[in-house]
């Protein structure tokens, strides 16, 4: 991958002499990577919703504690609006709940690929699923394989957790003092995040079957959020997934 | 939907707190949870998990072109076309010009807010 806006193009690649580097050191290059333009977009993301939360009316803590505890923009988004209209707390739940389904295909994608089998730990896999949202699983699926089998777990929680924590402290100043952005800021700061998704995760495709589901998500969702919302995400990546799952697999081994 | 005890409970400081850790923390993480122990049984090269990946990144592509197409918030203003203009343009430039994330970004970045200023949104 020649992108050199990829965090990793700096030098972060399996060199000569990287069976002596400790986990710690893999956490802490990880967390090095961090500082990146997926942070970025990620923050300004958060900014966007610092100004929700706020005219919303909830208080700088909950906003903080959501924030942290939650890591799902969408779910967050959900719970927000929840809270503000005095919703209760199991059609809240459920509401949530739905927003996040889709959390887990894409923990089960990418577990695989940072377990050692018979020495990571279950507790281990599921701290760093915690952190699993869009930006973060992008990353991963793009950035983890060029590394050591031993080094992507290390490496993973040391991104993800200076991620979460600094974007966290972000949505706190960003409470504090936006009170309102000029609305083609604030439109600006909206766009950033889909067009990085869209680029990086066509980046991250390395099989044709990535890049033909990815396609194929791109054309269904809008058309199941029309015509099945709720769980539209849900049919999208199942029926777009496995479309372009089967169109490949006949390409590569024929009707077999 | 209200249980019988949240008429009670609903005004005291720590309420939004529980609900920000049952609905919110648990609603979220317990899906991450299942896909930890379901994906742990995968094997890396299995036929299983290509298609999970599949269904993985369609999905995150239907998140992608819902942002794109039906946003919320104050981007409702601009046109529908202004958007997919920008995006396009925005991944076509990072195609084109030696796949960097920034100038896909910039291109995207650039004709939105000049579209934006143009028509006088």
């Amino acid at each position: 991958m020649a992108s050199s806006s990829s965090p990793l193009s700096s030098g972060d690649e399996p060199r000569p002499g990287d069976g002596e580097v400790s986990s710690l050191q893999w956490f802490l290059r990880g967390g090095r990577a961090a500082v990146s333009l997926p942070a970025l977009i990620l923050m300004a993301a958060f900014v966007g919703y610092a100004g929700l939360a706020r005219g919303t009316g909830l208080t700088l803590a909950e906003t903080l504690v959501m924030a942290g505890l939650v890591w799902a923009l969408p779910s967050i988004v959900v719970l927000t609006g929840a809270i503000g209209t005095g919703l209760g707390i199991v059609p809240a739940g459920i509401a949530v709940a739905l927003a996040s389904v889709r959390l887990m295909p894409m923990t089960m994608a990418m577990i695989p690929m940072v377990k050692v089998p018979g020495r990571t730990k279950t507790w281990q896999l599921l701290y760093i699923s915690h952190f699993i949202a869009v930006t973060a699983w992008v990353f991963a699926m793009h950035n983890l394989p060029k590394l050591p089998r031993e080094a992507r777990l290390p490496y993973f929680a040391g991104f993800s957790t200076l991620l979460t924590s600094s974007v966290t402290c972000v949505t706190g100043i960003a409470y504090l003092l936006v009170d309102e952005l000029p609305p083609a800021v604030a439109g600006g700061l909206f766009l950033l995040t889909p067009v990085y998704f869209l680029c990086s995760l066509w980046g991250a495709s390395r099989l044709s079957s990535d890049k033909l589901s990815m396609i194929a998500g791109l054309a269904l969702g809008p058309l199941f959020y029309t015509f099945a919302p709720g769980l539209d995400l849900l049919w999208t990546g199942l029926v777009g997934g496995t479309l372009a799952y089967g169109v490949t697999r006949l390409r590569r081994r024929g009707l077999s | 939907m209200m249980l019988p005890f949240e008429a009670a409970v609903a005004d005291t400081w720590w309420w939004p707190y529980v609900m920000i850790l049952v609905a919110g923390w648990i609603a979220t993480d317990m899906w991450r949870w299942i896909g930890v122990l379901a994906g742990g049984r995968l094997r890396e090269d299995g036929e299983l998990l290509i298609w999970v990946r599949a269904v993985a990144t369609a999905l995150v592509a239907g998140v992608i072109s819902k942002l794109i197409l039906f946003p919320t918030g104050v981007i409702e203003a601009t046109p529908m076309w202004l958007r997919l203009l920008a995006a396009l343009a925005g991944f076509a430039a990072y195609l084109g010009l030696g796949r960097r994330v920034i100038v896909g970004v910039l291109v995207a970045e650039v004709l939105l807010i000049g579209g934006w200023l143009l028509l006088g949104l």
